[in-house]
Protein backbone atom coordinates (compact mmCIF):
# COMPACT_ATOMS: atom_id res chain seq x y z
CA UNK A 1 0.00 0.00 0.00
CA UNK A 2 1.15 3.39 -0.74
CA UNK A 3 1.35 6.04 2.14
CA UNK A 4 -0.64 8.26 0.76
CA UNK A 5 -3.85 5.80 1.24
CA UNK A 6 -3.54 6.40 4.79
CA UNK A 7 -3.99 10.16 4.37
CA UNK A 8 -6.43 10.36 2.22
CA UNK A 9 -6.99 14.00 2.84
CA UNK A 10 -3.53 15.02 2.99
CA UNK A 11 -3.68 15.26 -0.56
CA UNK A 12 -6.60 17.18 -1.84
CA UNK A 13 -5.34 17.42 -5.82
CA UNK A 14 -8.42 19.01 -7.11
CA UNK A 15 -9.68 15.85 -8.44
CA UNK A 16 -10.99 15.01 -5.37
CA UNK A 17 -14.07 17.13 -5.27
CA UNK A 18 -14.96 15.82 -8.77
CA UNK A 19 -15.50 12.51 -7.65
CA UNK A 20 -19.13 13.04 -7.96
CA UNK A 21 -19.15 14.67 -11.29
CA UNK A 22 -20.33 12.42 -14.79
CA UNK A 23 -17.08 13.67 -16.20
CA UNK A 24 -13.88 12.75 -13.88
CA UNK A 25 -11.60 15.85 -13.43
CA UNK A 26 -8.92 15.93 -16.25
CA UNK A 27 -11.13 14.66 -18.61
CA UNK A 28 -13.96 17.70 -17.50
CA UNK A 29 -10.81 20.46 -17.60
CA UNK A 30 -9.36 18.74 -21.06
CA UNK A 31 -13.01 19.44 -22.29
CA UNK A 32 -13.21 22.86 -21.27
CA UNK A 33 -10.04 23.76 -22.51
CA UNK A 34 -10.56 21.95 -26.28
CA UNK A 35 -13.88 24.09 -26.51
CA UNK A 36 -11.99 27.41 -25.37
CA UNK A 37 -9.03 26.84 -27.84
CA UNK A 38 -11.64 25.75 -30.76
CA UNK A 39 -13.59 28.74 -30.26
CA UNK A 40 -10.74 30.83 -30.09
CA UNK A 41 -9.54 29.67 -33.71
CA UNK A 42 -6.52 27.85 -32.20
CA UNK A 43 -7.26 24.13 -32.44
CA UNK A 44 -9.88 22.22 -34.75
CA UNK A 45 -10.90 18.68 -33.08
CA UNK A 46 -11.11 16.82 -35.89
CA UNK A 47 -7.16 17.88 -36.30
CA UNK A 48 -6.54 16.56 -33.01
CA UNK A 49 -8.02 13.07 -33.83
CA UNK A 50 -5.57 12.88 -36.55
CA UNK A 51 -2.75 13.73 -34.20
CA UNK A 52 -3.68 11.01 -31.87
CA UNK A 53 -4.38 8.74 -34.51
CA UNK A 54 -1.18 8.94 -36.08
CA UNK A 55 0.55 8.83 -33.08
CA UNK A 56 -1.12 5.97 -31.43
CA UNK A 57 -1.01 3.50 -34.41
CA UNK A 58 0.89 4.81 -37.54
CA UNK A 59 4.04 6.17 -35.80
CA UNK A 60 4.52 3.83 -33.12
CA UNK A 61 7.94 2.43 -33.19
CA UNK A 62 8.05 1.12 -36.65
CA UNK A 63 9.77 4.49 -37.94
CA UNK A 64 12.94 4.17 -36.08
CA UNK A 65 12.89 0.36 -36.67
CA UNK A 66 12.88 1.25 -40.34
CA UNK A 67 16.06 3.36 -39.65
CA UNK A 68 18.02 0.88 -37.50
CA UNK A 69 17.00 -1.40 -40.09
CA UNK A 70 18.58 0.06 -42.90
CA UNK A 71 21.98 1.41 -41.34
CA UNK A 72 21.94 -2.62 -40.48
CA UNK A 73 21.70 -3.19 -44.08
CA UNK A 74 23.27 0.27 -46.07
CA UNK A 75 27.12 1.57 -44.42
CA UNK A 76 27.24 4.62 -46.07
CA UNK A 77 23.45 5.17 -43.68
CA UNK A 78 25.08 3.98 -40.89
CA UNK A 79 27.95 6.53 -41.44
CA UNK A 80 25.39 9.36 -41.99
CA UNK A 81 22.89 8.46 -39.49
CA UNK A 82 26.02 8.44 -36.54
CA UNK A 83 27.26 11.75 -37.82
CA UNK A 84 24.13 13.52 -38.65
CA UNK A 85 20.77 11.79 -37.64
CA UNK A 86 18.59 14.78 -37.78
CA UNK A 87 19.06 14.83 -41.42
CA UNK A 88 19.51 11.24 -41.84
CA UNK A 89 16.09 10.58 -40.38
CA UNK A 90 15.09 13.37 -42.41
CA UNK A 91 15.54 11.32 -45.41
CA UNK A 92 12.93 9.71 -44.73
CA UNK A 93 10.62 12.45 -43.95
CA UNK A 94 9.47 11.37 -40.62
CA UNK A 95 11.00 14.15 -38.53
CA UNK A 96 8.56 17.12 -37.57
CA UNK A 97 8.90 20.54 -36.44
CA UNK A 98 9.58 19.83 -33.15
CA UNK A 99 12.55 22.29 -33.86
CA UNK A 100 14.80 18.87 -32.05
CA UNK A 101 17.98 17.48 -32.62
CA UNK A 102 18.06 13.91 -33.76
CA UNK A 103 21.41 11.94 -31.85
CA UNK A 104 22.08 8.13 -32.67
CA UNK A 105 23.99 6.38 -30.52
CA UNK A 106 25.44 3.06 -31.42
CA UNK A 107 25.46 0.18 -29.56
CA UNK A 108 28.43 -2.61 -29.97
CA UNK A 109 29.92 -5.46 -28.10
CA UNK A 110 32.21 -2.90 -25.93
CA UNK A 111 29.22 0.32 -25.52
CA UNK A 112 25.69 -0.13 -24.19
CA UNK A 113 23.47 3.03 -24.73
CA UNK A 114 20.71 4.00 -22.41
CA UNK A 115 17.99 7.38 -23.43
CA UNK A 116 16.55 8.67 -20.38
CA UNK A 117 14.46 12.00 -20.01
CA UNK A 118 15.53 13.26 -16.49
CA UNK A 119 13.66 16.18 -15.72
CA UNK A 120 10.44 15.13 -17.85
CA UNK A 121 9.94 12.49 -20.28
CA UNK A 122 11.53 14.20 -23.64
CA UNK A 123 11.19 11.44 -26.40
CA UNK A 124 11.54 11.08 -30.37
CA UNK A 125 7.92 11.00 -31.12
CA UNK A 126 8.65 11.25 -34.68
CA UNK A 127 10.39 7.89 -34.66
CA UNK A 128 9.25 5.99 -31.89
CA UNK A 129 5.85 6.71 -31.32
CA UNK A 130 4.58 7.82 -27.77
CA UNK A 131 6.70 6.98 -24.89
CA UNK A 132 6.23 3.44 -22.75
CA UNK A 133 4.84 4.44 -18.96
CA UNK A 134 7.29 3.24 -17.43
CA UNK A 135 9.71 5.52 -19.85
CA UNK A 136 7.43 8.23 -18.28
CA UNK A 137 7.68 6.84 -14.37
CA UNK A 138 10.07 8.39 -11.53
CA UNK A 139 11.72 5.11 -10.85
CA UNK A 140 13.13 4.91 -14.08
CA UNK A 141 13.81 8.56 -15.03
CA UNK A 142 15.02 8.86 -11.60
CA UNK A 143 16.98 5.42 -11.80
CA UNK A 144 18.46 5.93 -15.32
CA UNK A 145 21.20 7.97 -14.82
CA UNK A 146 22.16 6.31 -10.80
CA UNK A 147 21.87 3.42 -11.20
CA UNK A 148 22.17 2.18 -15.42
CA UNK A 149 23.13 -1.21 -14.81
CA UNK A 150 20.41 -2.10 -12.12
CA UNK A 151 17.68 -0.35 -14.00
CA UNK A 152 19.14 -2.81 -17.28
CA UNK A 153 19.01 -5.68 -14.87
CA UNK A 154 15.48 -4.81 -14.18
CA UNK A 155 14.89 -4.87 -17.87
CA UNK A 156 16.32 -8.51 -18.08
CA UNK A 157 19.65 -7.58 -19.48
CA UNK A 158 22.47 -8.06 -17.11
CA UNK A 159 25.86 -6.38 -17.93
CA UNK A 160 29.19 -7.59 -17.69
CA UNK A 161 31.27 -4.98 -15.69
CA UNK A 162 34.34 -4.55 -18.83
CA UNK A 163 30.80 -3.24 -20.94
CA UNK A 164 30.63 0.42 -20.79
CA UNK A 165 27.09 1.67 -20.14
CA UNK A 166 26.58 5.42 -21.56
CA UNK A 167 23.38 6.93 -20.10
CA UNK A 168 21.76 10.34 -22.63
CA UNK A 169 19.62 12.74 -20.57
CA UNK A 170 17.59 13.87 -23.90
CA UNK A 171 16.40 17.89 -23.14
CA UNK A 172 14.14 19.52 -25.53
CA UNK A 173 16.36 20.44 -28.47
CA UNK A 174 18.11 16.87 -28.53
CA UNK A 175 16.83 13.55 -28.64
CA UNK A 176 18.46 10.41 -28.83
CA UNK A 177 17.62 7.16 -30.94
CA UNK A 178 20.32 3.80 -29.92
CA UNK A 179 21.13 2.09 -32.58
CA UNK A 180 21.40 -1.55 -31.33
CA UNK A 181 23.62 -4.34 -32.43
CA UNK A 182 22.24 -6.34 -35.51
CA UNK A 183 21.71 -9.68 -33.71
CA UNK A 184 23.76 -13.06 -35.45
CA UNK A 185 21.53 -15.37 -37.69
CA UNK A 186 20.24 -12.33 -39.40
CA UNK A 187 22.50 -12.79 -42.73
CA UNK A 188 21.16 -12.03 -45.70
CA UNK A 189 18.11 -10.56 -44.31
CA UNK A 190 16.32 -8.14 -46.51
CA UNK A 191 15.31 -3.88 -44.46
CA UNK A 192 11.78 -5.11 -43.98
CA UNK A 193 12.67 -8.66 -42.75
CA UNK A 194 15.13 -6.90 -39.82
CA UNK A 195 12.77 -4.03 -39.30
CA UNK A 196 9.99 -6.15 -38.35
CA UNK A 197 12.43 -7.83 -35.70
CA UNK A 198 13.79 -4.63 -34.24
CA UNK A 199 11.73 -3.17 -30.73
CA UNK A 200 11.08 0.05 -29.27
CA UNK A 201 13.04 -1.53 -26.13
CA UNK A 202 16.08 -1.58 -28.00
CA UNK A 203 15.87 1.46 -29.86
CA UNK A 204 15.62 3.64 -26.22
CA UNK A 205 18.50 0.86 -25.10
CA UNK A 206 16.96 -1.05 -22.06
CA UNK A 207 16.26 -4.19 -24.80
CA UNK A 208 18.38 -5.97 -27.96
CA UNK A 209 16.93 -7.20 -30.90
CA UNK A 210 16.91 -10.84 -30.51
CA UNK A 211 15.62 -13.39 -33.26
CA UNK A 212 11.75 -14.23 -32.43
CA UNK A 213 11.95 -17.77 -31.17
CA UNK A 214 12.11 -20.06 -34.20
CA UNK A 215 12.99 -17.13 -36.98
CA UNK A 216 16.18 -17.79 -38.47
CA UNK A 217 15.94 -21.90 -37.53
CA UNK B 1 11.37 -7.61 -13.82
CA UNK B 2 10.96 -4.91 -11.95
CA UNK B 3 12.04 -1.18 -11.58
CA UNK B 4 11.85 -1.82 -7.79
CA UNK B 5 11.45 1.81 -6.05
CA UNK B 6 9.22 1.42 -4.51
CA UNK B 7 7.56 -1.77 -4.93
CA UNK B 8 4.38 -0.64 -4.67
CA UNK B 9 4.99 2.13 -7.94
CA UNK B 10 5.84 -0.96 -10.05
CA UNK B 11 3.36 -2.34 -11.71
CA UNK B 12 3.27 -0.64 -14.72
CA UNK B 13 7.18 -1.17 -15.71
CA UNK B 14 7.54 -4.75 -16.03
CA UNK B 15 4.36 -5.08 -18.68
CA UNK B 16 7.39 -3.97 -21.76
CA UNK B 17 10.26 -5.55 -19.37
CA UNK B 18 10.21 -8.77 -20.40
CA UNK B 19 12.45 -8.46 -24.04
CA UNK B 20 10.33 -11.92 -24.83
CA UNK B 21 7.02 -10.11 -24.93
CA UNK B 22 5.46 -9.41 -27.81
CA UNK B 23 7.72 -6.68 -29.63
CA UNK B 24 6.53 -3.02 -29.42
CA UNK B 25 3.64 -1.27 -28.68
CA UNK B 26 2.75 -3.13 -25.73
CA UNK B 27 0.61 -1.61 -23.15
CA UNK B 28 -1.52 1.36 -23.26
CA UNK B 29 0.16 4.46 -24.27
CA UNK B 30 -2.83 6.18 -23.28
CA UNK B 31 -5.22 5.18 -20.77
CA UNK B 32 -8.00 7.55 -21.42
CA UNK B 33 -9.67 9.39 -23.80
CA UNK B 34 -8.58 12.61 -22.33
CA UNK B 35 -4.85 11.98 -21.60
CA UNK B 36 -4.84 11.68 -25.64
CA UNK B 37 -6.74 14.82 -26.38
CA UNK B 38 -4.06 17.17 -23.89
CA UNK B 39 -1.21 15.66 -26.08
CA UNK B 40 -2.75 16.08 -29.02
CA UNK B 41 -3.77 19.80 -27.84
CA UNK B 42 -0.28 20.65 -26.89
CA UNK B 43 1.14 19.26 -30.35
CA UNK B 44 -1.37 21.47 -31.98
CA UNK B 45 -1.20 24.81 -30.21
CA UNK B 46 3.30 24.12 -30.72
CA UNK B 47 2.32 23.83 -34.66
CA UNK B 48 0.31 27.03 -34.65
CA UNK B 49 3.37 29.04 -32.95
CA UNK B 50 1.27 29.58 -29.04
CA UNK B 51 4.75 28.39 -27.67
CA UNK B 52 7.91 27.16 -28.67
CA UNK B 53 8.96 23.52 -28.19
CA UNK B 54 11.27 24.39 -25.43
CA UNK B 55 9.45 26.42 -23.64
CA UNK B 56 6.82 23.68 -23.60
CA UNK B 57 9.20 21.20 -22.37
CA UNK B 58 10.51 23.72 -19.37
CA UNK B 59 7.17 24.05 -18.08
CA UNK B 60 6.37 20.24 -18.08
CA UNK B 61 9.56 19.77 -16.35
CA UNK B 62 8.84 22.66 -13.53
CA UNK B 63 5.50 20.75 -13.70
CA UNK B 64 6.66 17.43 -12.74
CA UNK B 65 9.32 18.80 -10.31
CA UNK B 66 6.83 20.72 -8.54
CA UNK B 67 4.04 17.78 -8.40
CA UNK B 68 6.99 15.45 -7.15
CA UNK B 69 7.62 18.14 -4.05
CA UNK B 70 4.59 17.06 -2.54
CA UNK B 71 2.99 14.11 -4.10
CA UNK B 72 3.24 10.67 -3.99
CA UNK B 73 6.05 8.61 -6.15
CA UNK B 74 4.35 8.44 -9.76
CA UNK B 75 4.22 5.27 -11.65
CA UNK B 76 4.09 6.87 -14.45
CA UNK B 77 -0.06 6.89 -14.26
CA UNK B 78 -0.34 10.74 -12.90
CA UNK B 79 1.97 11.88 -15.84
CA UNK B 80 -0.63 13.11 -18.16
CA UNK B 81 -2.42 14.99 -15.05
CA UNK B 82 0.80 16.69 -14.54
CA UNK B 83 0.79 17.16 -18.54
CA UNK B 84 -2.50 18.80 -18.43
CA UNK B 85 -1.58 21.31 -15.01
CA UNK B 86 1.52 22.17 -17.44
CA UNK B 87 -0.30 23.13 -20.75
CA UNK B 88 -3.06 25.12 -18.39
CA UNK B 89 -0.12 26.94 -16.83
CA UNK B 90 1.53 27.78 -20.35
CA UNK B 91 -1.60 29.17 -22.24
CA UNK B 92 -2.62 31.17 -18.61
CA UNK B 93 1.18 32.52 -19.17
CA UNK B 94 0.75 33.19 -22.76
CA UNK B 95 -2.81 34.87 -22.15
CA UNK B 96 -4.22 32.48 -24.52
CA UNK B 97 -6.42 31.09 -22.13
CA UNK B 98 -6.72 32.42 -18.43
CA UNK B 99 -7.54 30.60 -15.50
CA UNK B 100 -10.87 32.09 -14.47
CA UNK B 101 -12.14 31.75 -17.82
CA UNK B 102 -11.23 27.96 -17.81
CA UNK B 103 -12.43 27.14 -14.45
CA UNK B 104 -15.76 29.17 -15.75
CA UNK B 105 -16.09 26.64 -18.47
CA UNK B 106 -14.82 23.54 -16.65
CA UNK B 107 -17.91 24.47 -14.33
CA UNK B 108 -20.34 24.82 -17.42
CA UNK B 109 -19.46 20.86 -19.06
CA UNK B 110 -19.95 20.46 -15.26
CA UNK B 111 -23.68 21.45 -15.28
CA UNK B 112 -24.01 19.93 -18.88
CA UNK B 113 -22.56 16.82 -18.02
CA UNK B 114 -24.85 16.45 -15.39
CA UNK B 115 -28.05 17.55 -17.08
CA UNK B 116 -27.34 14.69 -19.96
CA UNK B 117 -29.31 11.49 -19.66
CA UNK B 118 -26.93 8.60 -19.89
CA UNK B 119 -26.06 8.07 -23.21
CA UNK B 120 -26.07 11.00 -24.75
CA UNK B 121 -23.37 13.39 -26.31
CA UNK B 122 -23.31 16.33 -23.81
CA UNK B 123 -23.25 19.79 -25.22
CA UNK B 124 -22.83 23.27 -23.70
CA UNK B 125 -26.06 25.11 -24.36
CA UNK B 126 -26.08 27.19 -26.82
CA UNK B 127 -25.22 30.98 -26.27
Amino acid sequence: MSDDHHHPHDHDHGSDSAHDRPLSGPALRVKALESLLAEKGLIDPKTLDEIVDTYEHRVGPRNGARIVARAWTDPAYRQRLLANATEAIAEFGFIESHAEDMVAVENTPQVRNLVVCTLCSCYPWPVLGLPPAWYKSDAYRARAVLDPRGVLKAFGQDIPEDIEVRVWDSTAEMRYLVLPERPAGTEGWNEEQLASIVTRDSMVGVGTVILPAGAGA
Amino acid sequence: MTISCPPEADRTVDLTALPALPRDDAGPVFRAPWEAQAFAMTLELHRRGVFTWPEWAGTLAEEIARAKAHDAWDDGSHYYERWLAALEALVARKQVVGTADLSQRVDEWDRAARATPHGQPVLLPQR
